[in-house]
């Protein structure tokens, strides 16, 4: 253990230090470059579902709201990203921008209702938030093409350099450097009085009134937050696929992202993202076994972390960790 | 309210005005008018039953009343949140430890500290930036007897620590009024004192009522006592007139268990 800090200020500084570990994982997220070029487009997919998972966990993890809708936001992201690039232009930033801002709005409206509920009323209303846009969006099909999907999609090249190629090198590389923006500000989100106020609200959600705190509108932002989070992880799908279907709203797709951040380990800001590989690895695996039945390993896999690692795989190696340096 | 009563209880730090509550035909609380000086130290003090925590309740916004008024420095804040009455400088403490269980002692303070500095809202800045609510924050648990633990999470904490650490996340938000809830439950007694010490070195322009059974305690510790007795002001006055009373001793403590 290192020696405790000379003084408080310095404790609460040393905590969000880049550690060797985090810079060597930022790394490692480089080598499919070289290692798998075949799998670019899986690792896109990971990269899009890391955000997705991230932005849920700043709910989840960070503030204890657990959503069953989150697919909600993904999908108002991905469908205004598609809209943008069909009927105002393909660049891509702007649609991001474009579709972070439509998903915060959403949020933000629905954040009213969320904010007032806890425990299974709280699941119960995100996840018939989230069943309710899935049909609004299968019945306006003039908007997003139903069933049938959105199509029309046509993107710029990025910065006016990359096109999007067939293997996914271009998509790829754009996701990850998303990902890693918005990581960076979720990261310095979480070591803020906000992120503090958060962990408060998840710790004890009794006592903060107590100590003077407006628990609603702290979760109204964080809601919004995540919100938008999620609107561009879902726009970094349709910008790289260059479709949008109806799935991205679909209930199946928040409650992968909810077993994703478990299997990871829910309010550790790794947590989703390390979830989100291990998920759609083991998909690619498992179904080239007996496609069909992949759900039934992930259902193995979820039973068994959550009784044996209930604080996920990585909250598991952080115990490991801890025990080792002890010795 | 008229002007006339407005003025008359500027003089209080915390007064009520005929506060009751009942849970259909429950009374919890029956017509409690109360006047606590600025300074004042008060002890709550009845039977188990007698609806002392339910009073805190209500003081504090937890629980609606039905009927009655109360009066922060002669303000009316009877329709405000919990929150709004934290910010307005009314805290508590609770009978069974109320913290943040994965936060350390730092980490809780410095939370609530934030929340009364307005800086909680924050969420484009490190934490470490806010030197002086930090320095509060750990100047609050030096004077608590609790800067050598304020690095190790809340639930390693040996019990008594944690009870203190209750009183401290209180103190973050600057009271005028702290409303303590058996501070020292659960506390063997022999430690119960120096819970106690603490409490009796805060400031003395802090207002206390404090919910206490060990009457070794509220004597030595209370300069005015409450007895409360199934929901209503059974007596109040001085300790020496407490312990003068006859029917005070008849309802409370003959049948105290212990001391």
């Amino acid at each position: 253990m290192a020696p405790p800090p000379a003084n408080p200020q310095a404790y609460l500084q040393s905590l969000s230090r880049w550690r060797p570990l985090e810079i060597a994982f930022w790394l490692a997220t480089l080598l499919p470059f070289w290692l798998f070029p075949n799998y670019l487009g899986l690792a896109n997919q990971i990269a899009v579902a890391a955000l997705f998972a991230l932005s849920l966990d700043l709910i989840l993890g960070y503030a204890g709201i657990v959503s069953l809708g989150h697919a909600a936001f993904f999908g108002v992201g991905a469908y205004t990203a598609g809209l943008f690039s069909k009927f105002v232009w393909g660049e891509v930033f702007t649609g991001l921008i474009a579709a972070a801002l439509m998903a915060a709005l959403f949020g933000y409206v629905s954040s009213f209702i969320v904010a007032r509920f806890r425990h299974l009323t709280l699941i119960m209303i995100t996840l018939g938030l989230g069943l309710l846009l899935h049909s609004a969006a299968n019945s306006a099909h003039f908007i997003t093409g139903g069933s049938d999907g959105f199509q029309g999609i046509s993107m710029w090249k990025v910065a006016g350099l990359f096109r999007f190629d067939l293997y996914g090198q271009t998509a790829y590389a754009y996701s990850l450097g998303v990902l890693f923006i918005v990581f960076l500000c979720a990261r310095r989100l979480i070591n803020s009085p906000f992120g503090l106020s958060l962990r408060g609200i998840r710790e004890n959600w009794v006592r903060m009134p107590a100590i003077g705190a407006d628990s609603r509108a702290h979760i109204r932002k964080v809601y919004t937050i995540s919100a938008a989070m999620a609107g561009i992880a879902g726009a970094l799908i349709a910008q790289t696929t260059q479709t949008v279907s109806l799935d991205a709203l679909s209930f199946e797709r928040s409650a992968d992202v909810v077993v994703m951040l478990v299997l990871g380990g829910a309010g550790r800001l790794y947590g989703g993202i390390v979830g989100a590989s291990i998920f759609l690895i083991a998909r690619d695996q498992f179904s080239g076994i007996a496609p069909q039945y992949w759900y039934f390993w992930i259902g193995v896999l979820l039973v068994m972390v959550v009784m044996l690692l209930p604080n996920g795989i990585l909250g598991g190696l952080s115990a490991l960790l801890a025990k080792w340096r002890r010795k | 309210m008229s002007v006339a009563d407005t003025n008359a209880s500027s003089g209080f730090a915390l007064s009520t005005r005929g506060l009751s509550r009942s849970f259909g035909q429950l009374v919890v609380a029956r017509d409690i008018n109360l006047n606590l000086p600025v300074g004042a130290r008060y002890a709550l003090i009845g039977p188990n039953g007698a609806g002392k925590t339910t009073l805190i309740n209500l003081m504090t916004g937890m629980l609606p009343p039905n009927h009655g008024q109360i009066l922060l420095g002669g303000e009316d804040i009877t329709a405000l949140t919990p929150q709004a009455r934290v910010k307005r400088g009314l805290a508590r403490t609770f009978q069974i430890n109320s913290l943040f269980a994965h936060l350390n002692p730092l980490e809780a303070v410095t939370l609530a500290v934030c929340e009364r500095r307005g800086i909680s809202p924050k969420f484009w800045q490190n934490i470490a930036v806010n030197k002086e609510a930090i320095e509060e924050a750990y100047d609050i648990l030096t004077r608590l007897k609790l800067g050598d633990v304020a690095y190790q999470t809340t639930r390693e904490l040996p019990y008594g620590r944690q009870r203190l650490l209750e009183i401290a996340l209180a103190l973050a938000t600057k009271p005028k009024v702290l409303l303590l809830d058996e501070p020292a439950a659960g506390v063997p007694q022999e430690e119960s004192g120096d819970i106690f010490e603490v409490v009796a070195s805060l400031s003395n322009d802090l207002t206390l009522l404090f919910i206490e059974h060990d009457m070794h305690v509220v004597f030595r510790f209370a300069t005015h006592i409450i007895v409360l007795v199934g929901g209503a002001v059974f007596t109040e006055g001085s300790p020496a007139e407490i312990a003068a009373d006859p029917g005070v001793r008849e309802v409370y403590l003959g049948k105290r268990h212990h001391g």
